[in-house]
């Protein structure tokens, strides 16, 4: 193994490994849901059985251990079907494994070694079926699938299930009989044997028939793959074998189908029967799946290098440049062309759309972030005794994949928040005329060029007094109450420090945890907004931007150079004159606006550039404002308003304060953006 | 095995290029740098000023969608700044997955130095300054100071704090 560069290997495993469990969580708490894991037994085996193999093959013998454990609990159950499961408790061990397991991939990916004991969690699974047997007196019965049954003989013995295609030498004359010789001789060993053409008889057709297409047998048979083929092999005159092992049910080997796939379909075509069982049986798969999984949205993937995307969008981005470049190029005034500008409005259009399908691929659906809230809200439930509807609404709204790793955290605050603090205990809803079981409502939707994320419950509400006082106690208003509005104080309990619960639970208490929610809104340049009613409930909205990559911006030039300004912070421009300027002993300039005082930031000095003008009668103030405060700007003139597609500065330059990024403009010259935030805290 | 066929690659890649020297002038000396590390040349471009950046970072320049910092070599050498014409060129260097432009006087030609003729510099003792240069490449008469490119951008602690208290 060492000189081989596992690396690729190991992501692929990670990758894969991530959607196993993330799949298998799904499944877990939707079947809970319904009816016990009893409808998804099957699904469950084959995710175990894969990530057994998977990790096996990689060296992770905690992570395999652990999914044999698990495999064998649920080849017991599917094997003999137990009445009793106490599947709660088995739900609770499945979680377990998954967050194990999710722990020991998350150190893989991290280049750590594996290292998680499993043997406590191996030993109560062990345990647990252990109990399953003794509470299942069937154990002796040598029950195997379903499918042996009807079929006589060594049915019993049959574990897999396999398929082989046999033709025989071009002269070796008397098919038939060699065709016997094989099948006798798996009879041996084998049971369940069906074979093609059925009726071998001392006939020319039937001798016909398996010289041209051969013989298809199959069978049930409990040796292994090598050893059948070597039995095969065998057989006189043989020309070519094709072993193909097809078991949809055999016990230890999941669905996982190995095994040589033959060239010879023709073969394939001639057992009507057992296609036609086949189709029946994913026929039935499908549906079964379809049924399962109704509200998760399924959908087809592939995974493409980030880097290889944001080239894509690099190049993209170019060509909107030089086609701006071509269309609008000086040499062209004054020329009539019809032709051209016809050619270049279609040219127009085209890359136009190719940026749209290059930006929607960066978009992700909120689907996988808003699945993994059902387990925060199971957990809770269980934990705290309340019973939860917990309702997800839009979760095929899609975001920028920057924008999704912030948004995880933020909701998992926020729920554990509506479960402990919202929701009444049942007793105390039912008193208030409630339905005993809380609601929470997760929903996400489009609203212009934002994204809303909403969340509800019908708990209690915000005790709006209670958060006036703790919050005064804290020190945590600098405004008088009565000129706060009802959101500007619910927004309090988003302030780093608060917490208006008495004693501190395992899930919240400690006043840290929902300043995570605005630390990262703010990472997005998002907001939230709360609203509550005492006694029917609270709704928090967060309004996030669809795309960190492209904004809005305006662009401004001082001197020769050009910056440009998010539009979302900019409040005015104005034009003033110098006597509207104070000046303090050191000679900063400060403008009052409205009853506000504002510093006055001339851009040229910050940057130290050669401004057009340093009158102020002759540039322009803009008025920007972050987190409440605000500033003046003063630049030569505004040149307009465009989105621009936002590139962090060449590494090499490390952080430079003031600047957050750059874009290109549309004649390929750069323009700096203006980090807006970084500025006002300087100022401070 | 696949690993040992792609190590044989590699050698035969760097052999083409070993001994191989981009030449560029800087007022009158002969400057060579490594080819393995040039990417492409380029005519002088609109160059953006980024503010706090020492004087001989220029700023940055949008090679073909992708914003590439550059430096002007004569001050990074302590020389007086020349005015840019038609005739200046931004050789275009690649080191360690850092694309970064150094701005030149003018472009010479490509060389072959064998071993044999590089010497190293003389001892810094005796005044010369050679932290930039770690050889001397002889072409008959002429002689090319060969540079680290590793160490020219390098920003030295030092040095930034020195620029940034003259302005």
């Amino acid at each position: 193994m060492d000189f081989i560069n596992t690396e690729p290997m190991q992501e692929m495993f990670v990758f894969e490994t991530v959607q196993l469990i993330e799949e298998l969580e799904q499944i877990i708490l939707y079947s809970e849901k319904k009816n016990g894991l009893e409808s998804s037994i099957n699904d469950i085996f084959r995710i175990m059985h894969t990530l057994k193999g998977s990790s096996a093959m990689m060296s992770f013998s905690n992570i395999s251990i652990l999914a044999h454990s698990v495999e064998d609990i649920f080849y017991f159950l599917r094997e003999k079907k137990p009445k009793t499961v106490d599947y709660l408790q088995l739900t609770d061990l499945m979680l377990k494994v998954i967050d194990f397991v999710g722990s020991e991939v998350g150190k893989i990916r991290n280049k750590e070694g594996a290292d998680g004991d499993p043997s406590s969690i191996s030993q109560t699974l062990a345990d647990f079926l252990s109990q399953l047997k003794e509470g299942c007196p069937n154990t002796g019965e040598a029950g195997t699938g379903a499918v042996d049954k009807k079929h006589m003989g060594q049915a019993g013995e049959g574990h897999y299930s396999y398929k082989a295609t046999i033709t025989f030498e071009e002269d070796c004359q008397m098919e038939n009989l060699r065709a016997f010789s094989v099948i006798h001789a798996l009879q041996q060993v084998a049971g369940d044997i069906r074979h093609i053409p059925e009726d071998i008889s001392d006939t020319e057709n039937c001798n016909r028939e398996i010289r041209e297409s051969g013989l298809t047998v199959l069978f049930n048979c409990p040796l292994p793959e090598g050893e059948v083929r070597q039995l095969l092999e065998e057989t006189m005159f043989l020309k070519e074998l094709t072993l193909e092992y097809r078991s949809a049910d055999a016990p230890g080997k999941g669905r996982a189908e190995a095994g040589v796939t033959g060239a010879n379909e023709a073969g394939g075509a001639n057992i009507p029967e057992a296609e036609e069982a086949c189709k029946g049986q994913n026929c039935e798969d499908n549906t079964y799946s379809h049924d399962k999984m109704s509200n998760l949205s399924k959908q087809n993937f592939i995974s493409v290098n980030i880097q290889k995307m944001n080239k894509l969008m690099d190049v993209v981005g170019e060509l909107v440049i030089s086609e701006a470049m071509v269309t609008q190029n000086p040499e062209l005034k004054g020329l009539e062309l019809e032709g051209f500008k016809k050619a270049a409005r279609h040219l127009k259009k085209i890359t136009g759309e190719l940026q749209d399908i290059v930006m929607s691929m960066r978009m992700v659906p909120l689907s996988m972030t808003f699945q993994k809230m059902n387990r925060i809200v199971r957990d809770m439930s269980r934990k705290l005794e309340k019973e939860i509807n917990f309702e997800i609404i839009g979760e095929e709204t899609e975001v920028d994949k920057n924008i999704i790793e912030h948004i995880s955290d933020p909701l998992i605050h926020l729920i554990r928040n509506a479960i402990d603090h919202g929701i009444e205990p049942a007793e105390e809803r039912e008193l208030k005329g409630k339905e005993a079981t809380g609601k929470i409502t997760l929903e996400a939707k489009h609203s212009g060029g934002d994204v809303w994320i909403i969340l509800k419950d019908d708990g209690k509400g915000l005790d709006r007094d209670k958060i006036i006082q703790k919050a005064t106690e804290g020190r945590l208003i600098q405004r008088p109450v009565s000129e706060m509005t009802d959101r500007e104080i619910y927004s309090i309990i988003l302030l780093p420090g608060f917490s208006t619960k008495e004693e501190v639970t395992e899930f919240s208490g400690r006043g840290v945890g929902m300043d995570v929610v605005l630390k990262d809104m703010d990472k997005v340049d998002g907001s939230v907004l709360i609203d509550s009613k005492p006694g029917s409930g609270t709704t928090i909205s967060m309004k996030i931007p669809l795309t960190l990559a492209i904004m809005d911006g305006m662009t401004v030039s001082v001197g020769s150079a050009t910056y440009t300004i998010p539009i979302a912070s900019i409040r005015e421009s104005l034009n003033i004159t110098e006597d509207d300027v104070i000046k303090d002993p050191e000679n900063n300039e400060m403008i009052m606006l409205r009853g506000l005082c504002h510093p006055i930031i001339r851009l040229h000095k910050l940057f130290n550039v050669v401004p057009g003008t340093d009158r102020l009668e002759e540039g322009i103030l803009i008025l920007v404002e972050s987190e409440n405060e605000g500033i003046c700007i003063f630049v030569d003139k505004l040149i307009g308003e465009q989105q621009v597609v936002v590139k962090a500065l060449p590494q090499y330059l490390k952080k430079v304060q003031g600047i957050s990024g750059c874009t290109l403009l549309g004649d390929g010259s750069i323009s700096l953006i203006i980090d807006i935030a970084s500025l006002i805290n300087n100022k401070r | 095995m696949a690993s040992v066929l792609e190590d044989n690659f590699e050698i035969q890649n760097e052999d083409t290029q070993k001994g191989r020297f981009l030449t560029f002038t800087l007022g009158g000396e002969d400057y060579g740098i490594e080819i393995k590390y040039v990417t492409e040349i380029i005519g002088i471009q609109p160059i953006t000023q980024v503010p706090e950046l020492p004087d001989y970072l220029k700023g940055i320049i949008n090679l073909r969608g992708k914003i590439i910092p550059v430096m002007d070599v004569r001050l990074r050498f302590r020389k007086e700044p020349l005015k840019y014409t038609d005739r200046t060129c931004i050789i275009v260097i690649d080191i360690n997955d850092t694309s970064i432009g150094m701005i030149v006087d003018t472009v010479s030609e490509v060389v072959s130095i064998d071993d044999e003729n590089i010497m190293l510099p003389p001892d810094a003792k005796t005044g010369f300054n050679n932290k930039y240069v770690k050889g001397i490449g002889k072409m008959g008469s002429e002689v090319k100071l060969l540079l680290d490119c590793g160490k020219i951008f390098s920003t030295d602690e030092e040095e930034m704090l020195s620029s940034l208290a003259q302005a």
